[in-house]
């Protein structure tokens, strides 16, 4: 075979193959964003309802109705002890002040007389905002003496007619409210996340001070200790 | 359209990139770091109001007040209570691991009859009626056949309500048999009895004291109150106080003394009269006090004289004449000297004649009754209790010898001498016991000689305990009615012996009870209810709380306030109205008898020369050894040259080890002429040579495997030996040997 010849078929070969790829190309890049939207839905809509399972509280509690019968808003119920401790979610015995007998004519009131009150069980309350044991958390701190208010992280719960469902990672075991409703970890509001990033932010922009007391050195002592 | 390898790859790549714009990644490795975190096992804080509940301990015999620290209903932290009396906030270790007496799972659930052999710890769950009436059976049948004395009680603790009103059962039921185990409270008591003539209890001004001789008791190992005197050990050295500390072993008290005296073991009351003998000879006794207000110095004297010369006293207990000299002339020009004994932590009483010999050395200097002296005291009373009704066979059984012999014409001073009972059991003399009840007490591990015990008491037919955990004697009893523990129950804890105020504390119930256990109070006057006629006459109260606050009613608002009740002005007798003796006086001949069969220390088995060394055990604050176990938290802090794993490690002087062939650390076979047991030798200079030193609280055969198995029982090898003269057990040890394992 001569030298034009081999050329000839060089390109023919060439051609060929520009061909095929032109065939398959369209198929390829379909498969690739096929993938990437799959995976898209995967992560950023079925990834969190595989992750967080759903539990409702035992008792449907109505914040707008009690906080509107009280005189000292969230502090009536969620208040701070003789020792400055918080009290968090009340006990049975705080809310049998009111409740030793069936006060209205709500179906959750009945539910919570007769399942709690009389048989003198503590409410299981799921707490959407606890953080885990080794994070130490001082309401007091916050509160008192930082002049913050309850909805600066914990929103405005106490405006809802009807307690959230409650969601918990199957993985980690925290409330979902901890890392965010958004899964992607975007926020917009103070309230939306409660991870330690969000303490750091606002202790940063407020300027509080970062060492510990103690040793005034790094901070991680404040919080974990 | 053509499906092949490149799509699926096409496929993959861009799920990848997809994945990598999702938070997936990401939250999954954040969760997966938190969820290391959150393995089940790792305990977490639980959340709840913090309270704080202010009550007594009663795991050790110092009775500290504590504050108990509540989140919601669970206990969380034990606590000295910084305003009580004899603790002010300190807390010794035992009382602090008190959670675990709580929480533990050693607890005994709910009352249990024995389904098999005697010891094989196999039980069968019963209700709280039927243990009741089947205790209540047999008692009625023993009493209907007119031999209520052959029914025995046995308690740890001599003073207190629990103490009184089982004694009280005793007593309306008719047997005179309501014992304790033994304690220096027995040799200090009868020493009072015998010298000052009352029934009382002592106690030290040791605080004001500026001189203390302390002839082997653990000051600050559990000797009294551990916390009360670990603080006036601090005090002291603010007073500048001089301690001189007389023992064969370097103990803690001793490293912290002014001056360690070693001494061969059981010869302090040799040396003792040796003081005495130097201070009579140089006349340097209070004349006020010997000429005024003592009777018997001339008896006391002339023992003294004719047998303790320092030369003599010497050569016997190993201690230099010139210190023996130099001892008495400092203790004697001292301005507020005080002599002391009860060895380690007073657990064996030790010769009647040694304490006598001691009270004589603070009488020689009037330090009685004084500030910084040795005070007696009276004792705590339930003054709101009427007499028991006694009827015919009470009165029948009551008359009746004691089965211990205390109080008969051999030992007319002693109340009682539990360490005599096994050999009475074993007799059969005076007559058999058929039940025993045992409240908060173990003498299958705290009685010397366990194996002798242990073959008396399979001789009593019926064996009830009262036991909140499952120590060695509930395993070895027919039925267990458990008790509550002390953080869930009422009581009141009178100060241990020595302290000198009276003061009684109040255990309060912390929690509500765990388990199905209940107050051993209730449970005896349920007792008493079903065998009606004057025993529950006797015992009329419907609680037990009621009959708590009705005995103490005239401090029930100090109790009920404080927590506690305390004579805060007491002050002694003085001399001329302290002494109801026959002379009125002082009586330095121990009520007569002879002073120098008195004064002769009984000694141990084995002394045929088969055995070349001697055995004595030692206290430590960091094992209990009473009615109650180790918790897990005081074994974890036992030294590793006392326990390594299970082995114990036994002390030797290197010169002994070498002698021996010992080395560091190796094996031995310690014998006893009551047992032997592997060992391991530890070499220490801070005991005297000719001498082998094992703590006492280890060996357990009982509770969870933190503690059973654990050492050896220093009462496996060490017996009892009665001392004649007062019946009490006098044993400082046992002769041993040491071969290669």
């Amino acid at each position: 075979m001569s030298k034009i010849d081999d050329t000839k078929q060089i390109a023919t070969d060439g051609q060929e193959r520009m061909s095929n790829a032109a065939e398959t190309g369209g198929p390829i890049i379909l498969f690739f964003m096929i993938g990437v939207v799959l995976s898209l839905i995967v992560g950023w809509v079925i990834f969190p309802k595989l992750l967080y399972s759903q539990k409702e509280q035992p008792i449907d509690f109505n914040h707008v109705m009690h906080v509107e019968l009280v005189d000292e808003g969230c502090e009536s119920c969620h208040f701070f002890r003789e020792d400055g401790s918080f009290a968090g979610a009340p006990t049975l015995a705080q809310c049998i002040d009111c409740h030793e007998e069936v006060q209205g004519d709500t179906e959750n009131e009945t539910k919570f007389v007769e399942a709690y009150v009389q048989k003198g069980r503590e409410v299981p309350w799921l707490i959407y905002s606890e953080q885990p044991p080794c994070v130490y958390f001082s309401h007091i701190a916050h509160v008192k003496m930082g002049n913050m208010d309850c909805v600066t992280c914990h929103g405005h719960i106490g405006e809802s007619t009807e307690l959230p469902i409650y969601e918990q990672n199957r993985i980690s075991l925290y409330s979902r409210n901890i890392w965010g409703k958004n899964i992607g970890g975007f926020k917009k509001n103070t309230w939306d996340r409660m991870k330690m990033d969000d303490c750091a932010e606002c202790h940063v922009k407020e300027g509080v001070r970062q060492g510990s007391v103690q040793t005034a050195k790094g901070g991680c002592f404040v919080c974990h200790k | 359209m053509k499906i092949d390898r490149r799509s699926f790859l096409a496929l993959s790549v861009g799920g990848a990139v997809g994945t990598a714009l999702t938070p997936l990644p990401w939250k999954i490795q954040d969760d997966l770091a938190i969820w290391t975190q959150m393995w089940p096992w790792t305990p977490d804080p639980i959340d709840g109001e913090n309270t704080y509940v202010n009550t007594v301990s009663t795991l050790c015999r110092g009775g500290c007040g504590v504050t108990v620290r509540k989140v919601g209903e669970r206990a969380v932290k034990i606590e000295g209570r910084e305003d009580y009396p004899t603790n002010q906030g300190g807390i010794c270790n035992l009382c602090a691991s008190g959670l675990q007496k709580l929480y533990g799972p050693t607890r005994i659930p709910y009352p249990m009859k024995r389904v098999g052999e005697r010891g094989a710890n196999q039980w069968a769950r019963i209700s709280w009626d039927e243990a009741i009436s089947m205790v209540a059976e047999q008692l009625g049948e023993i009493r209907q056949a007119g031999q209520p004395e052959t029914v025995a009680c046995l308690s740890s603790r001599k003073y207190g309500s629990m103490p009184g009103l089982l004694k009280r059962f005793m007593t309306a039921y008719g047997s005179p048999n309501f014992m304790t185990t033994p304690s220096m409270t027995d040799a200090y008591d009868m020493t009072l009895k015998r010298m000052h003539g009352v029934e009382g209890r002592v106690g030290f001004d040791l605080e004001n004291a500026d001189f203390v001789l302390s002839f082997g008791s653990g000051m600050i190992e559990g000797w009294g109150n551990t916390v009360h005197m670990i603080r006036i050990n601090s005090h002291w050295k603010d007073t500048q106080a001089v301690i001189k500390q007389i023992e064969p072993r370097l103990s803690n008290t001793a490293a912290k003394a002014d001056q360690w005296i070693p001494i061969t073991p059981g010869t302090e009351g040799i040396l003792t009269l040796g003081i005495a003998y130097v201070i009579i000879k140089e006349s340097l006794y209070d004349y006020d006090f010997v000429n005024n207000f003592s009777s018997g110095f001339e008896d006391f004297r002339n023992a003294v004289l004719s047998g303790y010369s320092p030369g003599n006293v010497s050569k016997q207990t190993g201690v230099d004449q010139s210190t023996i000299v130099t001892l008495a002339r400092e203790f004697a020009r001292a301005r507020r000297p005080i002599a002391i004994c009860g060895r380690g932590q007073g657990t064996v009483p030790g010769g009647i004649g040694e304490y006598v010999a001691v009270h004589a050395l603070n009488a020689l200097v009037g330090n009685i009754n004084r500030p910084g002296g040795v005070w007696a005291m009276p004792r705590p009373e339930m003054d709101g209790w009427s007499e028991p009704i006694l009827d015919a066979s009470a009165q029948a059984g009551l008359v009746k010898p004691r089965l211990d012999g205390a109080g008969s014409t051999s030992f007319p001073f002693a109340e009682q001498l539990f360490n005599r009972v096994p050999g009475a059991l074993m007799a059969g003399r005076p007559y058999p016991c058929k039940a025993l009840l045992v409240y908060d007490a173990n003498p299958l591990f705290s009685m010397p000689g366990v194996e002798a015990v242990r073959e008396a008491l399979q001789q009593i037919p019926f064996i009830v305990s009262f036991a909140s955990h499952m120590d060695e004697t509930a395993m070895m009893a027919d039925v267990i009615l458990p008790n509550l523990t002390h953080l869930e129950r009422w009581e009141d804890v009178p100060a241990t012996d020595g302290f000198h105020r009276p003061l009684i504390g109040l255990v309060k119930p912390v929690v509500e009870p765990q388990l199905g256990t209940m107050h051993t109070g209730d449970i005896v006057l349920q007792l008493a209810a079903a065998l009606g006629g004057s025993v529950a006459a006797s015992l009329p109260w419907k609680d037990y709380a009621t009959c708590l606050q009705e005995g103490l009613s005239s401090h029930w608002a100090d109790l009920e306030d404080n927590g506690y009740w305390m004579d805060e002005n007491y002050q002694p007798d003085t001399w001329s109205f302290a002494f109801p003796t026959a002379s009125g006086k002082f009586d330095f001949a121990a009520a007569g008898g002879d002073l120098k069969a008195l004064f002769a220390s009984a000694q141990p088995d084995g002394d045929d020369g088969s055995y070349n060394l001697k055995l004595i055990p030692y206290d430590s604050v960091r094992i209990a050894n009473g009615p109650v176990g180790s918790p897990p938290f005081l074994i974890k802090i036992v030294s590793d040259k006392v326990l390594q794993g299970k082995m114990l490690l036994v002390e030797v002087n290197p010169e002994t080890a070498h002698a021996a062939g010992f080395g560091e650390g190796e094996r031995a076979v310690l014998k006893t002429p009551l047992g032997s047991a592997t060992v391991r030798v530890h070499l220490t200079e801070g005991l005297m040579p000719g001498l082998v030193a094992i703590p006492r609280g280890l060996g357990h055969t009982a509770y969870d495997s933190y503690l059973a198995e654990k050492g050896i029982n220093a009462n496996d090898l060490i017996g009892s030996v009665e001392d004649s003269a007062s019946g009490l057990d006098a044993a400082w040890g046992i002769r041993a040997s040491l071969v290669k394992a």
